[in-house]
């Protein structure tokens, strides 16, 4: 019987090709949809995680307490130390100090009178001990403007508006004017070697990037750091996690009357980014479900219309001696065949279209050119991302829905008097 | 010839033998539809026998019962009241897949307009019933073949519906209803589409396998050309059986 019905799927094309078209069009859609869901939701959290927030960070209880004011005096210290301690402890992720500090940033003239001068906020960021995933992270291969990365401690990286608003060019050495860690006054060279547009509307106006170690050395941070960043391997931020291994560390350190001791936080845990994967989250479940409810209407009817059609044939073989249940059950074994086919066929239309949009991205950046205030850590080019889950989730509109809407049809046999059934053979 | 003389002689002691048999016994029958608030009676005080081998005939004008009738013998409907035995099984207190079963091996249909599945050959729509008696491939390739002669559509059996004529189509249809060499076939108009060339011929393939499958036929017609191959004639009216004619010699015969 199962060659029988194979046969009849293969040979009727409004059995078969049309339902498989349908099916396998659906899949894809909710493969990619998937897929770029997902991956916007990952970008716009890989951004604040890597410019803001981590998937998870570590700072002193003091320095959290404060930490809008960037308070560097209450750094952590000892920071190799603990690098390697959480490197052990948790080796699913990978560890960064960063310090956050700003100031005045001075260009001087041929006669070293101040030529133009104005505020910074620098980031000094790991860039350069071996095995440093900070230029990678910061995708600096596509964000420089102009000139090249960090390849020195004493050398910077400054964003194209900075650089327009202060008349920098490549290679001019810029002085930044602030305070150490313990407030005293403190003036360090950097060398220009390079503008940045993070293409994030005007977060990074006044910013500059600059080596750790030129950080640590302008503010006389040795081995200090005023947070340190960690990074899932595969630097897609995972909520769960991230709240146990939060959890996890702070019940290690729990010593309340040390405001020193080190504390974590996770990226939902900053600048309402909790709220954020919540709703990002929800979003993708309802968006994610409508979509597919849609998908399970769309292909119920076309059960409907496939089970009408073919009135006919179910009068035949219930005469020809076929129980219902029978009959019931071959059509669901054609639905469970063109919904494996469609699935199939879907996935390997879907998962090559995400892999495009996750290599190439879309670029949204024209929608956010008007925002000039805007100060949201957005990406303006959305990328998709291939997860393993994106390999079965066709599966629930493909094969499910299809099934389910054949069974919803084919419950008309039942309802169906057999011998009116019978009659319309007539017809 | 002597083999085919010897066999006739068998079926026919055999058709002698089993004569007194009815294949269908149905007592005071009633069937009504709920029309509106109120019943349509479609059959009323429908009382027959059919036994083994008969070749006989529902006769009346359209509206009159026939195909209900049939529907009745059939197991595709049930009675209002009344009894309806086939094949000896109770039909009114036989279960759906009961009287399918009884469908599925005793059984065979032809339509008016041959219900063929128009995506397989000939020989897959004439498979069917074989496949859904479990038949295993080979015994089936076998009686199909048998049974694709019979009708003489040998080198038709690779074609489509689309491919043949009407009658060609309603051979095929025949050759399906009694490749699983049913006991009685139920025919509801089966010439109703076919010329008369065509109807005569599909007529003496019917005659010629009531003779050598010893099979009953039921007819439900209004076609002149079926009654004068009829044995036997029951004339329905309003429902009701108004005449029922034994035709000792057919107008028309092999």
């Amino acid at each position: 019987m199962f060659k029988f019905v194979l046969n009849g799927i293969l040979r009727d094309r409004s059995r078969s090709l049309f339902p498989i078209i349908i099916v396998s069009l659906i899949v894809a859609l909710v493969v990619f949809y998937k897929g770029f869901l997902v991956g916007a939701m990952g970008n716009m959290f890989k951004d604040s995680a890597v410019i803001t927030s981590g998937h998870v960070k570590v700072m002193t209880t003091a320095y959290k307490e404060e930490r809008q004011m960037l308070p560097n005096d209450l750094a952590l210290l000892e920071v190799d130390h603990l690098i390697a301690d959480l490197s052990q402890s948790h080796p699913d992720h990978f560890w960064s100090p960063r310090i956050s500090f700003a100031g005045l940033l001075d260009l001087p003239d041929e006669n070293g009178e101040t030529k133009s001068q104005g505020p910074v906020f620098t980031t000094g960021i790991d860039f350069l001990s071996e095995n440093s995933r900070q230029a990678e992270l910061w995708e600096l291969d596509t964000r420089i403007v102009s000139g090249r990365e960090i390849r020195h401690f004493n050398e910077s990286l400054v964003s194209a508006k900075l650089a327009e608003q202060l008349g920098l060019s490549l290679g001019d050495a810029v002085t930044f004017v602030g305070t150490t860690m313990d407030n005293a006054f403190t003036t360090f060279n950097f060398i220009v070697v390079g503008t940045f547009d993070l293409k994030m509307g005007p977060v990074d106006k006044q910013m500059m990037l600059a080596d750790i170690q030129g950080a640590r050395m302008a503010l006389n941070m040795e081995n200090a750091a005023a947070e340190i960043f960690g990074f899932k391997h595969d630097m897609f931020y995972d909520d769960k996690n991230s709240q146990v291994l939060r959890n996890q560390f702070n019940k290690m350190h729990s010593d309340t009357s040390d405001i020193f001791r080190p504390t974590m936080m996770a990226l939902r845990d900053q600048n309402q980014m909790g709220t954020m994967v919540d709703l990002a989250d929800v979003a993708t479940i309802i968006i994610l479900g409508i979509f597919i409810l849609i998908a399970m209407i769309v292909l119920w009817n076309m059960g409907i219309m496939s089970g009408l059609r073919r009135y006919g044939e179910m009068g035949i073989r219930l005469a020809m001696g076929e129980t219902k249940g029978q009959v019931y059950r071959s059509l669901i074994l054609e639905s469970v065949i063109i919904g494996t086919i469609g699935t199939f066929i879907g996935t390997a239309i879907g998962i090559p279209l995400t892999w495009y949009v996750q290599e190439y991205g879309i670029d949204y950046s024209s929608a956010f050119e008007n925002l000039s205030n805007n100060t949201m850590m957005m990406t303006t080019v959305f990328y998709a991302k291939i997860t393993p889950d994106l390999f079965f989730i066709g599966i629930v509109p493909g094969v499910v829905a299809t099934v389910l809407g054949t069974m919803l049809a084919g419950r008309a046999i039942y309802k169906r008097e057999m011998a009116q059934l019978f009659k319309e053979l007539e017809n | 010839m002597l083999i085919r003389a010897s066999t006739r002689l068998m079926q026919s002691k055999k058709r002698e033998n089993m004569s007194n048999k009815n294949v269908v016994e149905i007592q005071n029958l009633l069937k009504q539809f709920p029309v509106g608030g109120g019943f349509f009676t479609a059959l009323k005080d429908v009382n027959l026998q059919f036994k083994t081998g008969e070749f006989s005939g529902l006769v009346g004008p359209s509206g009159s019962g026939k195909t209900t009738l049939l529907n009745q013998i059939g197991g595709l409907d049930s009675p209002t009241e009344g009894s309806v035995n086939v094949l000896n099984m109770d039909l009114v207190n036989a279960s759906h897949n009961q009287r399918a079963d009884l469908r599925k091996t005793k059984m065979g249909f032809i339509f008016q307009s041959y219900n063929l599945l128009p995506v397989y050959t000939v020989f897959e729509n004439v498979e069917l019933p074989l496949i859904l008696n479990k038949i295993e491939s080979k015994k089936r390739k076998e009686l199909v073949e048998q049974a694709v002669e019979w009708v003489g559509l040998t080198d038709k059996l690779e074609s489509r519906p689309s491919q043949l004529s009407g009658g060609e189509c309603q051979r095929t249809a025949i050759a399906r209803a009694i490749v699983h060499k049913p006991a009685l076939v139920l025919a509801d108009e089966p010439t109703a589409n076919l010329d008369a060339k065509n109807s005569h011929q599909i007529m003496k393939i019917l005659v010629n396998l009531n003779q050598e499958l010893d099979t009953s036929f039921i007819f439900a017609t209004h076609d002149e050309k079926i009654m004068e191959y009829l044995k036997r004639i029951i004339h329905l009216d309003d429902g009701q059986v108004t005449q029922d004619d034994i035709i000792e010699k057919p107008k028309m015969s092999l």
